[in-house]
């Protein structure tokens, strides 16, 4: 497992100073952190830690809702994302969703994937969006189960299958990043342990960040995690020193499984 | 086991109780039914679609009358619908918890339940008065102004039923607004959107009051709209009041229509809505 030792780890996203606010409520509390290039960081901490948050502030995905505010900066390879000036469609095109539940569009399969590349004008012709939607469902690992059915219902699939349609449907609008909310919650082991598998391949291309309340999820799919606690930034490191020596006592803890 | 025969007892009287309320309710409206199809039935012939509401006494049938509402209710719609379901959009995908869509929210209700001859009054002082005249025209937007309400309130209330998850979806993918609202909102909520504009019709096919102050009626063939038009609930009123058995025989044949096509409209906004796909 490679380590941010590596001289050619460099930081794709680096949050500075970051504090968010749901109404009164301070929910995230001044955190500095660096999510590198091409590697999977997992966030861990218990529940209302503020992983979540940090996770939909990555793609600006809490300006959907009233009252939600952050402060800060969250630099994307070097500009700043929390800038009202930001592109919101363009940083949304750039930094890619995959969420707690499957959620694919009450579209035909085909239709789920191609929704993405229509809308920034990514295929010219039938065929190159052909092409994006086969690519896309093969680094999905979907594909040899669904080329002979592209025209049936998206939602007509099981869970773990439609969660990788949904992992497709963000692989094809071709973003460096992508964030996963607790992306096997929903799943049966079977289906988690494919999803696991496809993190591992997708890492070679996408910088990955996923929310996991599984530490054995963490520590398996992961090369970086960050320990969120009440809104803190507890400690982050290289998951295999956070999993076998962590510095704080509260990572100890929730690792073993003594709260949270 | 005291308490259990107790429960079955409770139980039971509760069960008998609604069970006899709803009969009574369904009693008078299977009877009104009966009685519209029955005696409608019977005062239906080829003519009606074919000959002019006859003067008293003569032989005669509905077909401007058919026509005029027709042409009125299909206008209302064609105005109302996209006013409704845009403001419905408003509401459910822009407005939401702000002042402005409050306020819209409570005059939209308002609007909703406010008997429909004092929207008929309305058009008839600020267009009939200022026109000098009755006309189609009036009709049909005091037939739109009804269609509208109902619209709005079907529109919100079925894309509030879309789950924000979908509309998250579309928005990681850089999605802008509103592609989102067109692409996927409006059209997981296209089944429930049409059924409220066909209970819209519905609701305005039979409506009198406001054709009464608007487009009254006439006698004769007339597609015109800037002139009185003739229409089947004015018609029916006018009929029904009056001496003349062959005015109220087509009054019956007109009631006869009416309920048929409420009903069919009815029941395919039904079918619609049980036809919606699952998010």
């Amino acid at each position: 497992m490679t380590t941010p030792q590596d001289t050619q780890l460099k930081a794709q996203i680096q949050v500075k100073n970051f504090n968010f606010y749901y109404g009164k409520f301070h929910a995230i509390k001044n955190v500095h952190l660096d999510i590198f290039d091409r590697r999977v960081t997992a966030f861990i901490g218990p529940s209302g830690c503020g992983k979540s948050t940090l996770l939909r502030a990555l793609n600006r995905m809490y300006e959907l809702y009233p009252n939600q505010r952050a402060e800060g900066q969250i630099l994307l390879d070097g500009r700043n994302i929390l800038d009202r000036e930001a592109d919101l469609n363009l940083l949304r095109a750039r930094v890619g969703m995959v969420f707690q539940k499957p959620n694919p569009f009450p579209k035909s399969i085909y239709e789920n994937v191609a929704y993405g590349p229509r809308i920034h004008g990514l295929a010219k012709a039938k065929a190159d969006m052909d092409a994006i939607v086969e690519q896309s469902l093969q680094k999905a690992g979907l594909w040899n189960e669904v080329k002979d059915r592209l025209q049936e219902s998206g939602t007509g699939l099981s869970g773990g299958q439609q969660q990788r349609l949904c992992i497709a449907r963000a692989v094809a609008v071709s973003p460096e990043v992508i964030l996963m909310d607790e992306p096997c919650s929903a799943l049966d082991p079977i289906a988690t342990a494919k999803v696991e598998e496809l993190i591992h391949e997708l890492r070679a291309n996408f910088t990955i960040v996923i929310v996991t309340h599984s530490m054995q999820q963490a520590a398996r799919v992961s090369q970086r995690t960050a320990m969120f606690h009440l809104g803190n930034l507890v400690e982050e490191n290289d998951t295999d020193k956070m999993f076998t020596n962590p510095d704080d006592q509260r990572t100890q803890d929730y690792i073993m499984g003594r709260f949270g | 086991m005291q308490l259990l025969t107790q429960r079955k007892i409770v139980n039971g009287l509760a069960i008998s109780l609604s069970l006899a309320a709803m009969a009574f309710g369904l009693m008078w409206l299977i009877w009104i039914l009966f009685t519209v199809l029955g005696i409608g039935a019977s005062a239906l012939s080829a003519s009606l679609f074919t000959e002019m509401t006859p003067p008293p006494g003569g032989q005669g049938g509905l077909a401007n009358a058919i026509a005029g509402s027709a042409m009125m209710v299909t206008l209302a719609t064609l105005i109302g619908t996209p006013v409704g379901v845009l403001t419905g959009v408003f509401l459910a995908e822009y407005g939401s918890r702000s002042l402005m869509a409050e306020a819209t929210r409570f005059i939209n209700d308002l609007l909703l339940s406010a008997p429909s001859i004092v929207v008929g009054l309305f058009v008839y002082g600020l267009y009939v008065a200022k026109q000098g005249s009755f006309s189609g025209w009036a009709g049909v937007i005091a037939l739109a102004l009804i269609v509208v309400p109902v619209v709005v309130r079907t529109t919100e209330n079925m894309l509030t039923l879309v789950p924000n998850t979908l509309r998250e979806a579309a928005f990681a993918l850089g999605a802008p607004r509103w592609k989102v609202i067109m692409m996927v909102t409006l059209r997981s909520a296209r089944a429930g959107v049409i059924t409220g504009v066909l209970l819209a019709v519905a609701r305005i096919a039979g409506e009198t009051a406001p054709l009464l102050f608007t487009a009254l009626s006439n006698q004769f063939w007339s597609l015109d709209l800037d002139k009185p038009m003739a229409n089947l609930p004015v018609t029916i009123f006018k009929f029904a009041m009056s001496p003349f058995p062959d005015w109220q025989r087509l009054a019956w044949a007109g009631v006869f229509l009416i309920t048929l096509s409420v009903l069919a409209i009815n029941i395919v906004a039904r079918t619609l809505l049980t036809k919606q796909p699952e998010h």
